[in-house]
């Protein structure tokens, strides 16, 4: 029994994060119905500004670590609107499959301009947060993992105000419904486009300095594994839906922690793109998602 | 206060409008009839800055607003209701008619503004915490030009506002749009294909064929012309 709580903590901490980065892809697709592939190198970015930035704080302290975490936030904000105005923008009217190379273009770009920079060796992030070990009987709770829950709770709490309390938020779902009419509306779609990633990336910041807590080695290629399990964690949900992307993230992290601490712990990166396979073949729209046919 | 000239639009090398001329007065209601593929929504979207004209001027209060953006024109007070309502299906009633006044700031105009369009929908009030998704095809026209007028527009544009709507919805509806642009002095443009009611409810009329302006006048008399009595009006 303690050996399943302690795993369902560990999974939870870790589905937690797939969720604050699966929120980014969500958005994106709910708003320009395309797979940002540039959102987990926005995440790997992410950790790096928190290991420089770490360096100017004093470490072990909350204020240090939520200073660190709120900076890096901002700056990855302003890392994915420039991306988006940069490389998305101009093809705003072109395929979809234009802007999906793009995407895997800008990724590939983030990541080895991130080896220029910061090398391609590992590097150990600080521990900007204060550290301790609770226990409760025999279920070990680090500070670390209390961190990530609540961080990413408090994160996702104010999201959804954000998306259904504020105007801003009702027109980032009135553009991603139908952009024309938003448009109709006076919404200056591109401003909606903008603001969604750089809320997107803001989260996916924060998902990265959270991922560098738990596992303090970091280096430019950091990404793609936690970027492509928290795409899945999107599409478990179904894509679109913001509480989708939440849950998705949780199920999936929880699960591979199950998996990992189990005989069959050399699958546990397999198992997120089973998970992704079946889904596709069982229920393409996603837990939350409707299945919608296209009108024409 | 609106003025169109010599406005040509096409899809890629297929041409939609081939330089229409019209203008409208403050004040009017005004239709656009025609068959299917006429170019009476491409019309439309042209002036609301949906789609791009190859070649032409719009001309709103005196302004040029041909390469404005749509909400760009929103902003000077011109609104689209636009054909197939496009009403926010996935937000509820209530987030539709604030949708409609995203550009308004004063919260004492959009609260009147809300309170006029209940006081003519009143099935509105009723299901304002209702998915607009959930409404049947006349209360989504109604939310259609209900969000418009949260825009305080001066001049509405309406795509077919009898298209999908249960017949004894029509006439209400069209009853309403004369009451708004009686009482609130809102100038409208009508796209219809039921042209007997476009007629019956309009000043001035445009006769739309593949992309040409080939008749125009006062209702009243086109209502009795033979020639169009034959094509549109049913005989």
């Amino acid at each position: 029994m303690s050996e399943f709580l302690q795993q369902l903590l560990n999974g939870l901490s870790l589905g937690a994060i797939y969720a604050l980065i699966a929120l980014g892809y969500t958005m994106v697709y709910g708003v320009l119905r395309f797979i940002n592939f540039a959102h987990s190198d926005v995440f790997m970015v992410g950790a790096f500004l928190g290991y420089y930035l770490g360096k100017l704080v004093p470490e072990h302290t909350i204020w240090g670590g939520l200073a660190v975490l709120a900076v890096s936030m901002i700056g990855c904000a302003i890392l994915g609107m420039t991306i988006e105005r940069l490389a998305y923008r101009p093809l705003r009217s072109a395929p979809t499959l234009n802007v999906l190379i793009t995407a895997i273009g800008v990724s590939l770009l983030l990541e080895y301009t991130g080896q220029v920079f910061f090398g391609a060796a590992p590097r150990n992030f600080p521990s900007i947060f204060p550290v301790r070990n609770f226990s409760f009987g025999s279920v070990i709770v680090t500070s670390n993992q209390l961190i990530v829950i609540a961080v990413s709770v408090v994160l996702m709490i104010v999201l959804q105000l954000i998306v259904y309390r504020t105007k801003i938020g009702t027109a980032m779902r009135a553009v991603s419904l139908n952009p024309k009419a938003a448009a109709l509306m006076g919404v200056n779609n591109d401003v909606v486009i903008s603001f969604t990633f750089g809320l997107g990336s803001a989260l996916a910041a924060a998902g990265g300095i959270l991922y560098a807590l738990n596992y303090p080695s970091i280096d430019p290629l950091m990404g793609v594994m936690p970027g492509l399990k928290a795409f899945v964690a999107a599409i478990l949900g179904g894509i679109g839906n913001i509480p989708g992307a939440a849950l998705g993230g949780l199920i999936l992290g929880t699960v591979e922690t199950f998996v990992s601490g189990s005989q069959w712990s050399t699958y546990k990166d397999a198992i997120a793109f089973a998970i992704l396979i079946i889904i596709m073949l069982f229920r393409p729209a996603g837990l939350l998602g409707k299945f919608t046919v296209e009108k024409v | 206060m609106l003025r169109i000239t010599d406005l040509s639009v096409s899809y890629g090398a297929i041409s939609a409008l081939d330089g229409i001329s019209f203008a409208i007065e403050q004040g009017a209601i005004v239709t656009l009839i025609g068959g299917n593929g006429a170019g009476k929504t491409t019309t439309l979207r042209t002036i609301s800055g949906l789609l791009r004209p190859k070649a032409g001027r719009i001309e709103f209060l005196g302004e040029d607003i041909t390469k404005l953006r749509p909400h760009q024109i929103v902003a000077r007070g011109l609104c689209h209701v636009p054909e197939g309502r496009m009403i926010f299906s996935n937000l509820t009633v209530d987030e539709n008619l604030a949708m409609g006044a995203y550009l308004q700031s004063d919260d004492e105009l959009i609260a009147r503004n809300r309170d006029y369009v209940f006081s003519i929908f009143p099935r509105l009030k009723e299901r304002i915490r209702q998915m607009a998704g959930t409404l049947s095809g006349g209360e989504q026209q109604m939310l259609a030009i209900g969000r418009a007028l949260m825009g305080n527009p001066k001049f509405l544009m309406l795509d077919e506002p009898s298209l999908g709507i249960a017949p004894r919805l029509i006439s209400t509806i069209f009853e309403k749009i004369v009451e708004i642009n009686q009482q609130h002095g809102i100038t409208i443009l009508l796209v219809e294909q039921n042209a007997n009611l476009a007629l019956e409810v309009s000043r001035t009329a445009y006769v739309l064929e593949t992309g040409h302006i080939v008749m125009q006048g006062e209702s009243k008399q086109l209502r009795t012309d033979p020639q169009l009595k034959a094509t549109y009006l049913g005989g």
